[in-house]
């Protein structure tokens, strides 16, 4: 495993996801489990947010369970590279189905930072194009937050399925736990999205 | 022997409206039903299947995942870190291959062990027969809404119609 050369260069997955949160208001998040829904909690905690604390691999599903029952609201979900590398089969059924509401956002930093910066292996296998070929309508892979600012707005007026791939460095915000229980951030969600 | 369209006309008055799954030859009907009715979201993986049952409970759907019981197995993880932890019910459709030792290899661990295994991960489950098809329903129904944790109907074969009578 080599460095990447741009790898110096990189803002970490918490200012990707501050600019992300900026632009969005009302629509549902499904964020993954490990630190990127800590650091969510963080950054600008809504009742539209879900929280996972387990269950990896699963937030796209669970994502598109929301897109498919409320068609006309834009759903999103953060996520992770080892996330999307352990359900890559969700890819699949994400672009078999083409939900046009799915914006699916992977925060890459080619490692499972919360157990230790362990390596993943999306150094070399470029999940965006992945997603192309599952049938994804939309696949975009952006560097800096000035590209990832100008292609999320755009995604965000586009028909999906949609994934927006961020590399991002290794840097992990301190962010406590999640601090609503599980069964509190079902019902926190599930009113919050409504209608 | 039960009518794949009396199986899935009688989830449906309970008020299940999102069904989710991965098939076996035991199901077959009742997914061939769900398909000719356009209720049916195909989905790759078990586990998959779940999460997006637990997504569309979420949005005010009342879910149902059809599986083979080896899909148990694969599923386990998010049915216990999932829905258990987070109070998201769904109704697992899951058929019993290797009951009573009778299947091919790979079904006769899972087989044999399957009410034991829902047992300790504490999942409710009941047989679902010809006979105790009304008050089976009505259980899977009442125990979805009490407890807001995935319940299982298992479906032995030759107790709901196959493609292949």
């Amino acid at each position: 495993m080599t460095m990447r050369p741009e790898q110096g260069t990189l803002i970490s997955r918490a200012q990707a996801m501050a600019a992300l949160l900026e632009l969005l208001t009302d629509q549902p998040v499904v964020v993954c489990n490990g630190f990127p829904s800590r650091e969510a909690q963080k950054i600008a905690d809504r009742p539209t947010h879900f929280y996972m604390i387990g269950s990896m691999g699963n937030a796209p599903a669970i994502a598109l369970g929301v897109a498919l029952a409320k068609p006309n609201k834009q759903v999103v979900t953060f996520d992770g590279d080892g996330n999307v590398l352990m359900g890559m089969g969700t890819l699949a059924t994400v672009g078999a189905l083409k939900p046009k509401n799915f914006i699916h956002v992977v925060f890459d930093n080619e490692v499972y930072g919360t157990t230790g910066n362990q390596p993943t292996i999306s150094n070399v296998v470029p999940l965006e194009k992945v997603a192309k070929a599952a049938g994804y309508v939309n696949t975009v892979r952006v560097l800096d937050r000035d590209d990832l600012v100008y292609e999320f707005q755009d995604l965000l007026k586009k028909d999906g399925p949609s994934m927006l791939l961020i590399k991002v460095n290794e840097f992990q915000e301190e962010a406590e736990r999640i601090l609503l229980d599980p069964p509190d951030l079902t019902k926190r969600f599930m009113n919050a999205i409504k209608g | 022997m039960m009518d794949s369209d009396v199986f899935v006309q009688s989830l449906q008055d309970l008020g299940v409206n999102f069904f989710t799954g991965v098939p076996d030859s035991i199901l077959g009907g009742i997914i061939a039903e769900l398909m000719n009715r356009r209720l049916y979201t195909p989905a790759v993986r078990e586990d998959e299947a779940v999460g997006m049952a637990a997504g569309a409970y979420m949005a005010g759907k009342m879910p149902a995942v059809l599986m083979q019981n080896s899909g148990l197995g694969t599923s386990l993880n998010t049915l216990i870190s999932l829905n258990v932890i987070y109070r998201q019910p769904c109704i697992l459709i899951v058929s019993w291959r290797g009951q009573g030792g009778k299947d091919a290899p790979e079904h006769l661990v899972m087989g044999e062990v399957m009410p034991q295994f829902l047992d300790t991960m504490k999942i409710p489950h009941r047989t679902l027969t010809e006979k105790t098809a009304a008050e089976d329903f009505r259980w899977v129904a009442d125990t979805f809404k009490k407890q807001q944790i995935p319940v299982a109907l298992f479906i032995t074969k030759g107790v709901v119609k196959g493609l292949h009578p």
